[in-house]
């Protein structure tokens, strides 16, 4: 089997023309990040220098992951119900677009804003990090593996939520039930990169390999399982064929 | 016109149904349906509300798979795996438009353009947009055209890939009478292009004035052929004549006369008399008349609309129903 590049893209761009002219998409895109920023940046703000102890023992930014976990599965648990609800799914599906395909230029245009945006949330802390913490704080705060970390896990995560928010979406015929689906199947990695940030799970070398083979084979998967459940008459008529 | 066209057109229908039917659960969309549309023919579905027109349409374009049945799709067998092949060579304007509303009229076709592979994509949009007449909204957001305009960039975005066959699913429902007279012409355009169209409609004049051939189906199809045909099959032949005042004895006018099986009067001064032969019939009945001495007002043939055989059809079945 061939994936067309160019109905990949297709989907994806206008995915991305879309998502720009959408407002609650946007704001969506917008505030969920800054609430996972929020806690980290009080620790820069109101930490004094001695706390710098207790920081040093977590990784406090990783918390930051949780923002490639939820962004992408809530776009990602829109992407088909909601052109199913909006009437657009099913000229899409007579032209000659494979699942696959219809699936990865999904895919990806959760996948590149949200990733986008996680960075960039990420950046905007290390700098403010730098310039506004106390300096003990500061020295806490930045760590080289911890930095690693970010970059390998954020796509990673993403990758994972993409896969179950698509799975939820095709399945579903209700948008908002599928975005809370969306949203319950992201609390896991949630969780886990929560409890490593604070050192409830002790992060180490052994956990972050093992934990960033288990995504990257998940996201490989994704794309197969997805595409071997996607069912054009159960998108059509809502009902099995 | 590609030169694929021509070559399928010696090779098989453009559209062959055996036997094909399509339940969800209990529930009988349609079945038990035959019939071939050659290439270049525009063949109209016609049905009343849920007859299964819109789920024959879907599943001829591989949107559903059939539970019973086979059918060739321009020239390829239906299959789940032939789907790509066949969705290549089609287009199917849905019953809504299904358009994305946010987006510009050019980026919806863009889109699709895409997803068809269309080569030389920036001229078949214009070419599309003029066929439709929407060369000067090109730019404006698909969210703020009337419906009638949405159904025209909908017919755009299924001329931009030049299918083989082209499936119109109640094409003009909605539209006022100019919106749909444009698509009218719109087919008639494609016509002579030599585009197999498969229309779908609730609207009898319209298959009356574009298609060479109908079907009628009620989950069964009920009948299939030329509208003529249709019309000779199910009505008696019949002269109406009137007179200025009633004849004083019809029976002495009218029995006897050549390719005349019988008559009755319809209200005073107005005979229906029913005929083998029209051509034979009409002069002889005219001749009877003057001989009598009959002021004659007219002598006119009937004429059945293809409405008439429709509600002729339905109205049997539902007497079925109602037994
Ligand atoms: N997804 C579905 N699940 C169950 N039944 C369905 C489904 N889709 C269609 N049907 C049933 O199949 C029958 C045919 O429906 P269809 O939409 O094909 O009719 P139609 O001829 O297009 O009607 P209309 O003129 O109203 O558009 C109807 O009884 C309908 O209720
Ligand atoms: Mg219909």
């Amino acid at each position: 089997m061939s994936v067309s590049r160019r109905r990949v893209r297709a989907v994806f761009r206008k995915e991305l023309r879309e998502y720009r002219r959408n407002t609650s998409i946007v704001a969506a895109m917008a505030v969920l990040p800054l609430i996972f920023a929020i806690n980290p940046l009080i620790a820069v703000f109101a930490l004094p220098a001695s706390s710098a102890d207790s920081l040093a023992q977590g990784n406090t930014l990783l918390y930051l992951l949780g923002i490639p976990a939820v962004v992408p599965a809530l776009i990602a648990a829109y992407s088909v119900v909601g052109e199913r609800q909006q009437g657009t799914l099913e000229p899409v599906l007579t032209t000659p677009i494979r699942g696959e395909e219809f699936l990865l230029g999904k895919a990806l245009a959760s996948f590149v804003p949200s990733v986008a945006i996680s960075f960039a949330v990420y950046a905007l802390v290390l700098a403010c990090v730098g310039v506004f913490a106390a300096p003990g704080v500061a020295s806490a705060l930045f760590k080289g593996r911890e930095l690693v970390a970010q970059v390998l896990f954020t796509p990673l995560l993403a990758g994972w939520s993409i896969w179950v928010g698509i799975a939820i979406s095709a399945r579903s015929s209700d948008v908002r039930v599928a975005q809370q689906l969306g949203m319950l199947a992201s609390l896991p990695s949630v969780a886990v990169s929560t409890l490593v940030a604070y050192d409830v799970i002790h992060a180490s070398l052994g956990l972050g390999i093992g934990l960033a083979v288990l995504l990257l084979v998940l996201d490989v998967l994704g794309w197969r399982i997805v595409s071997a459940m996607f069912d054009r008459e159960r998108l059509i008529t809502g009902s099995k064929s | 016109m590609s030169s694929g066209r021509l070559l399928s057109a010696d090779r098989s229908p453009a559209l062959s149904v055996r036997g094909l039917g399509k339940h969800f659960g209990e529930r009988v969309a349609f079945q038990d349906v035959f019939f071939e549309v050659g290439y270049g023919e525009v063949f109209g579905f016609l049905g009343p509300n849920g007859a299964g027109k819109t789920t024959t349409v879907r599943t001829l374009g591989t949107l559903i798979a059939p539970t019973s049945g086979s059918a060739t799709v321009a020239g390829i067998p239906l299959t789940a795996e032939n789907g790509v092949e066949i969705r290549r060579r089609i287009a199917i304007v849905p019953e809504s438009p299904g358009l994305y509303l946010r987006l510009s009229v050019t980026e919806n076709l863009e889109c699709f353009g895409d997803l068809y592979e269309t080569p030389g994509l920036k001229d078949r949009i214009q070419d599309a947009l003029r066929a439709v007449d929407m060369t000067d909204r090109a730019g404006d957001a698909c969210g703020t055209l009337s419906k009638g305009l949405r159904q025209r960039v909908a017919l755009a975005r299924a001329l931009l890939s030049d299918p083989e066959v082209l499936f119109l699913d109640e094409p003009t429902s909605g539209l006022d009478p100019v919106g749909a007279r444009d698509v009218h012409e719109l087919i008639d355009g494609l016509r002579n292009r030599g585009v197999t169209i498969f229309l779908t409609t609730h609207r009898l004049e319209e298959a009356e004035r574009l298609c060479d051939r109908v079907a009628i189906l009620n989950t069964t199809l009920r009948t299939i052929g030329w509208p003529a045909d249709l019309r000779e099959q199910l009505f008696a032949k019949t002269l109406v004549v009137r007179t200025l005042v009633p004849l004083p004895e019809p029976g002495r006018v009218f029995d006897g006369l050549p390719a005349v099986d019988g008559w009755h009067e319809r209200d005073s001064g107005a005979y229906v008399v029913s005929v083998s032969d029209s051509a034979i019939a009409a002069p002889a009945v005219t001749r009877a008349l003057v001989a009598a001495g009959a002021d004659v007002l007219s002598i006119s043939e009937s004429y059945h609309s293809l409405e008439d055989i429709y509600l002729e059809l339905i109205d049997e079945d539902n007497e079925v129903g109602r037994r």
